[in-house]
């Protein structure tokens, strides 16, 4: 832990990070020069692959394995998007990387594409992020004066073309084939797999959609090596056949009741106790932790007691929560209340939900309406076995719905009222001590907009 | 139709043509085209919907489609000079992000959604902005504004002109 010293994060904070001139002054392009001289796509396919990589965008799929789904010696075209639309409540590890380190990101995106044979590149970033914006397309506008970009890139005889493409306000464009929908220029509704994106994905064509952390990971494997890679992190737990191991570094995003928020990279692997004092200086105020969310608002919810979750892949599932996530850890102080946190994250997801699917639609939004009953002191115990319900039946895994949004709408519902069921009851009874034990239809209330 | 002017002006054009070799599909123009309009005008019109759609060679109703499944495009009225977005996300909420939001309504005697009577501010709530360290945050315009206290809000808005 001492000797781990940040990789992703290392130019960030420094003077002029952004520029190119800064860049290649630390080593910048070296990657790239080194991969475009002396190694074919396949070879960067199967390095990657050897790598243990594994995508940093939320559903931790091991990103050479993805590249390989590719159809073999296919004409072309095929895309590569590169996704930076973010939006997971307390995620924001891939705008730091596009405001202060634009350029790390560009040559992990370009030996991405040179590894999947992609001759155009869509980088689609969330229209909230205007600095990064205005940082990417300049770094993009400086690689293609150096020939890092354009025809013929250093002489190897690649071509590649990156286009910048922003999104409108929709967290459902984070999901790939949503991603792929909204740049073709239509609703981001995702799209029911199979086809995958590489056997026909933007533009009916094979395409490979990566999170912006993951290429710049990309970026490392080819500077340092593949055993400097797996050097870091957690190998596979023997007992989960199922689990590809956890390698390389990962930033992540410490936020709410924490003295000091930031965007801080460890090893994968680092416990949440760790994360909050190590970097995060503890819990604000002299407080207790009440709870944490281990990777973005869907992942569900850990308690106090279980701040020794090793934040890899496969540790936040050991505690019922939905998985790694976006590594996103937001910290609850023991003041919060829980119908707070649940209302919060009902309303999220009920206003993101694209609308396709009705489970979700329908249980996303009546969950806000019963959490917002529940709020007004209007709840009844009943309620509880209802959010459950709709819990356990909207999403992918119970196979009602065509993405994940659903099973992210319900993780926190199922971990907070399984955590902290007492302290909802003991909610709900005590704001309505008349009707806490009714079970009769009752209306919902209309104190909250739901769009 | 023929004989009102157009709303695209020749410079929104030649902007939006300029996207048509980037995509295999003039739809895929869709988005890019609406944020230049909507960045000029600070709103989509309905009759701006038509002439994009003419120009990217799609039924009106297909743009429609698009443009109403986003929250950032306004059509009914132009947004006010600034748009200030309110983050009601969770690590915002957990720094005072719902009581933020409700201070900006109160003393700009608007909802969100709405813009003040003198065309200054739209308010808006936003879902995670993506600067959670900041919390709570708020987005004016292109300016991302970290930690905001309720004083430092009064001073922002009053700040715009």
């Amino acid at each position: 832990m001492s000797e781990f010293k940040p990789v992703l994060l290392a130019s960030v904070g420094k003077p002029e990070s952004h520029t190119r001139k800064v860049y290649e002054q630390s080593g910048g392009y070296q990657a790239l020069r080194k991969v475009l001289k002396t190694l074919s796509p396949k070879d960067v396919q199967e390095q990657t692959k050897a790598s243990g990589l594994r995508g940093r965008g939320g559903a931790g799929f091991p990103t050479g394995l993805k590249w390989t789904f590719l159809p073999k010696d296919h004409p072309g075209p095929i895309y590569f998007c590169l996704n930076a639309d973010e939006s997971e409540p307390g995620t924001f590890n891939n705008r730091i990387l596009m405001e202060d380190d634009p350029h790390q990101v560009l040559e992990g995106l370009i030996i991405s594409c040179f590894a999947t044979n992609s001759a155009v590149a869509y980088f689609y970033m969330r229209c909230e992020y205007p600095l990064a914006y205005k940082r990417i397309c300049q770094a993009v506008a400086e690689c293609y004066e150096a020939g890092y970009l354009g025809k013929n890139i250093l002489g190897s005889g690649y071509s590649l073309e990156i286009h910048v493409h922003r999104g409108a306000g929709a967290y459902i464009c984070g999901e790939e084939t949503g991603l792929i929908e909204s740049l073709e220029g239509k609703r981001a509704w995702p799209r029911i797999k199979p086809p995958f994106p590489a056997v026909e994905g933007a533009f009916r064509k094979p395409t490979v959609v990566n999170n912006v952390e993951t290429v710049a990971c990309v970026k490392h494997i080819f500077d340092r090596g593949v055993d400097w890679f797996k050097s870091i992190g957690i190998p596979p737990d023997p007992n989960n056949p199922r689990d590809a191991g956890s390698y390389g570094p990962k930033l992540y995003c410490l936020s709410g009741h924490i003295n000091k928020p930031g965007c801080y990279e460890a090893p994968l692997g680092i416990t949440v106790t760790e994360l909050i004092e190590e970097f995060g200086g503890g819990v604000w105020k002299g407080r207790k932790a009440k709870a944490a969310i281990p990777g973005g608002i869907s992942m569900g919810l850990l308690k106090e007691n279980e701040f020794h979750c090793k934040l890899d892949f496969n540790g936040p599932g050991k505690f019922g929560c939905l998985g790694l996530g976006t590594a996103a850890v937001v910290v609850m102080d023991e003041t919060v209340r829980m119908v707070d946190f649940l209302l919060n994250s009902c309303r999220f997801f009920s206003h993101e939900s694209c609308g396709q699917c009705t489970p979700c639609r329908e249980g996303t939004s009546w969950a806000t309406k019963m959490m917002t009953r529940i709020k007004h002191g209007k709840g009844r115990l009943k309620d509880l076995d209802l959010l459950l319900e709709i819990a356990e039946n909207i999403g992918i895994m119970p196979g009602t719905t065509i993405c994940g949004l659903a099973d992210g709408a319900a993780w926190p519902l199922k971990n907070c009222i399984k955590k902290f069921r007492n302290e909802l009851e003991v909610y709900i009874k005590s704001t309505n001590p008349s009707g806490w034990m009714e079970t009769a239809a009752v209306p919902a209330l209309q104190l909250l907009d739901i769009h | 139709m023929a004989d009102k002017p157009r709303i695209l002006t020749d410079e929104m054009i030649a902007e939006i043509k300029a996207f048509f070799p980037r995509y295999p599909s003039k739809q895929a123009v869709t988005l890019p085209a609406l944020h230049i309009v909507n960045e000029k005008l600070r709103y989509v019109p309905l009759r701006a919907v038509v002439e994009i759609a003419h120009l990217l060679e799609l039924h009106p109703s297909q743009v429609q489609d698009t443009l109403t499944f986003y929250g950032y495009f306004k059509q009914d009225a132009p947004a006010g000079r600034c748009r200030l977005w309110v983050c009601r996300s969770i690590s915002c909420a957990l720094r005072g992000g719902d009581e933020l939001l409700d201070h900006l309504s109160h003393s700009l005697g608007v909802k969100p959604g709405e813009t003040t009577a003198d065309g200054r501010i739209t308010l808006e709530y936003a879902e995670c902005l993506g600067a959670c360290e900041h919390a709570p945050c708020v987005l004016a315009n292109e300016k991302l504004i970290p930690s905001v206290s309720h004083h430092e809000a009064d001073e922002l808005v009053q700040t715009v002109k």
